[in-house]
């Protein structure tokens, strides 16, 4: 349930600064994000990212005390009216590192454990886990334990945990840290199949673009507290390149490069988000 | 590199003693692992692990970075020094009083390298050391990295990060299974489609570009993104020429 026209996120005017800290982790931020997005939040180490998302199932300012200003609302109701229980069932959040969420004895048990929490029926409970793990590709992981996972595994069993409470948002703190590149594919693949099946809104944090921006539609940069560009990916890219470069935000290799054409005047077109247009791109001028 | 269960790690803790070789013999500077301690061989071979949280302990920054030269026995006015040292090398002099637990995931990687860094070992493993830095981070630990090694020191990767590591053109040994698959330059290696396959990778971008415009006379094994910008700059030059005169 979404509040004013499929709004699903709402900050006016967020801040917020964290207890003991002498500067804001967040200052003025002003989004509004809409039911099935697929945002790519990004920005250098330190800019707010972790805590604008923090905010969004209330960990902040329930289990990270401090002072929270200006307003967000999570599908039209305020966060400050609710407790991180009743958020949580909004705004799902699978960490960076799945050792940190993953803890009974088995992956079924393991994404039981919220819809248990739920008071729901057993019948209720069933459906939810089986659609959970099969959306998240771990029905054949069940009867393992968390433990004897991989790193991908473990991620997906993450993500269909946080699948069987049903969000209608799912945050995604750089996911793909402790995965190869291939099983990072997978999992952002199977995020976005979610979205586009279920219109769950995504939100992932990540520093390599390259990574998720196949998948993102929006990307939004934060620094030093703040949003400093918030757009579509290729239009972000091509028009703020220079500025992102000097915000050190890992930009695809495939950019840089256009970008360094670009300057000798080699090359006119917009900068190309992967590999893929850029083949198209150099083979139709090389053909010439 | 390699797919996650390859060995990589598990041939990494060879390296410092934690494991031991069922098989064969693995030496360090000449000693046989075997007849020395952990703690003796850590003197020159330091390994920083993958999850920073692992090797945390302390109440500050600075206790962290100093623990380790403490307990080998330097002198106080040395430690003070090294870490002193140590902190401003790694950006975290303005954290030295802080709880490293305060810290972002990203910093705490560094606190734990510093950690390590600061009794100066001959021998550096880092084992996946770009988790969780971004780009700027990385370019630092990059020309720490190139730094370090031109001091003399050796440095041993273990990373998924194929952009990382074509920009820094290392060695590259691929495991898969427990075993070494292959052995070369970066940009020889990650540019084979064969063995990127056996060993689950994904190529860098350039690598993908470039086996896709071969029809041009390109090289496959452009891996950095200014080698690539030189070799398309040329053609593309030569185009433009072309089609000036042509016209």
């Amino acid at each position: 349930m979404a509040g004013t026209q499929g709004e699903v996120i709402a900050a006016h005017g967020l801040g917020f600064q964290y207890a003991g800290s002498t500067s804001k982790a967040l200052e003025d931020v002003n989004i509004v994000i809409r039911q099935g997005e697929f945002v790519l939040l990004t920005g250098p180490s330190g800019c707010g990212k972790t805590t604008l998302c923090r905010c969004l199932n209330g960990l902040i300012p329930n289990f990270h005390p401090g002072e929270m200003s200006g307003e967000l609302l999570v599908d039209g109701v305020s966060v400050a009216a609710e407790t991180t229980s009743e958020l949580s069932r909004k705004v799902g959040y699978v960490f960076q590192n799945p050792e940190n969420q993953l803890f009974a004895l088995t992956v079924e048990k393991d994404v039981a454990f919220g819809p248990e929490n739920l008071g729901l029926t057993r019948e209720e409970i069933r459906d939810r886990v089986d659609w959970a793990m099969d959306a998240a590709g771990t029905v054949a992981l069940k009867d393992l334990a968390p433990y004897e996972l991989s790193g991908g595994q473990q991620q997906r069993v993450a993500l269909a945990g946080v699948l069987a409470m049903k969000p209608s948002v799912i945050v995604l703190d750089e996911p793909t840290s402790f995965l190869d590149p291939r099983t990072a594919e997978e999992v952002m693949a199977a995020v976005d199949t979610l979205r586009r099946e279920n219109g769950i809104t995504v939100i992932v944090v990540e520093h390599r673009l390259d990574l998720v921006g196949r998948y993102a539609e929006r990307i939004v940069v934060m620094d030093h507290g703040r949003i400093v560009a918030d757009g579509k990916v290729e239009d972000v890219l091509d028009s703020e390149f220079d500025r992102l470069s000097g915000l050190g935000i890992g930009l695809p290799k495939v950019s840089v490069l256009w970008s360094l054409l670009k300057r000798d005047g080699l090359v006119s077109e917009r900068l190309p988000t992967h590999v893929e247009s850029a083949v198209k791109m150099l083979s139709e001028r090389l053909r010439n | 590199m390699g797919e996650n269960g390859a060995g990589k790690t598990t041939l990494a803790k060879q390296l410092n003693g934690l494991l031991k070789p069922t098989l064969g013999r693995v030496t360090v500077d000449g000693d046989d692992t075997t007849k020395k301690s952990v703690a003796q061989l850590s003197r020159k071979v330091g390994i920083v692990f993958q999850n920073p949280d692992h090797l945390l302990f302390s109440e500050t920054v600075r206790e962290e970075v100093g623990f380790a030269l403490k307990n080998f026995g330097f002198e106080p006015g040395v430690v003070v020094k090294q870490v002193e040292r140590t902190l401003e090398a790694l950006d975290l002099a303005h954290y030295a009083d802080t709880s490293p637990f305060l810290l972002s995931g990203g910093e705490r990687k560094r606190v734990a390298l510093a950690a390590v860094l600061a009794w100066e070992p001959d021998y550096l493993i880092l084992d996946e050391p770009t988790i969780g830095q971004d780009y700027q981070q990385k370019e630092r630990l990059r020309n720490f990295i190139l730094q370090l090694n031109s001091q003399g020191k050796a440095v041993v990767m273990v990373t998924h990060d194929v952009e990382f590591v074509a920009e820094c053109n290392p060695k590259v040994v691929l495991m898969s299974k427990g075993e070494i698959v292959a052995q070369g330059q970066a940009d020889e290696v990650l540019s084979d489609d064969g063995l990127i396959e056996k060993a689950s990778l994904v190529k860098p971008q350039m690598a993908k570009l470039f086996s896709q415009l071969s029809e041009f006379g390109f090289p496959r094994d452009v891996v950095d993104v200014h080698r690539a910008k030189m070799l398309l700059g040329e053609k593309l030059s030569e185009v433009r020429v072309r089609v000036a005169q042509s016209s």
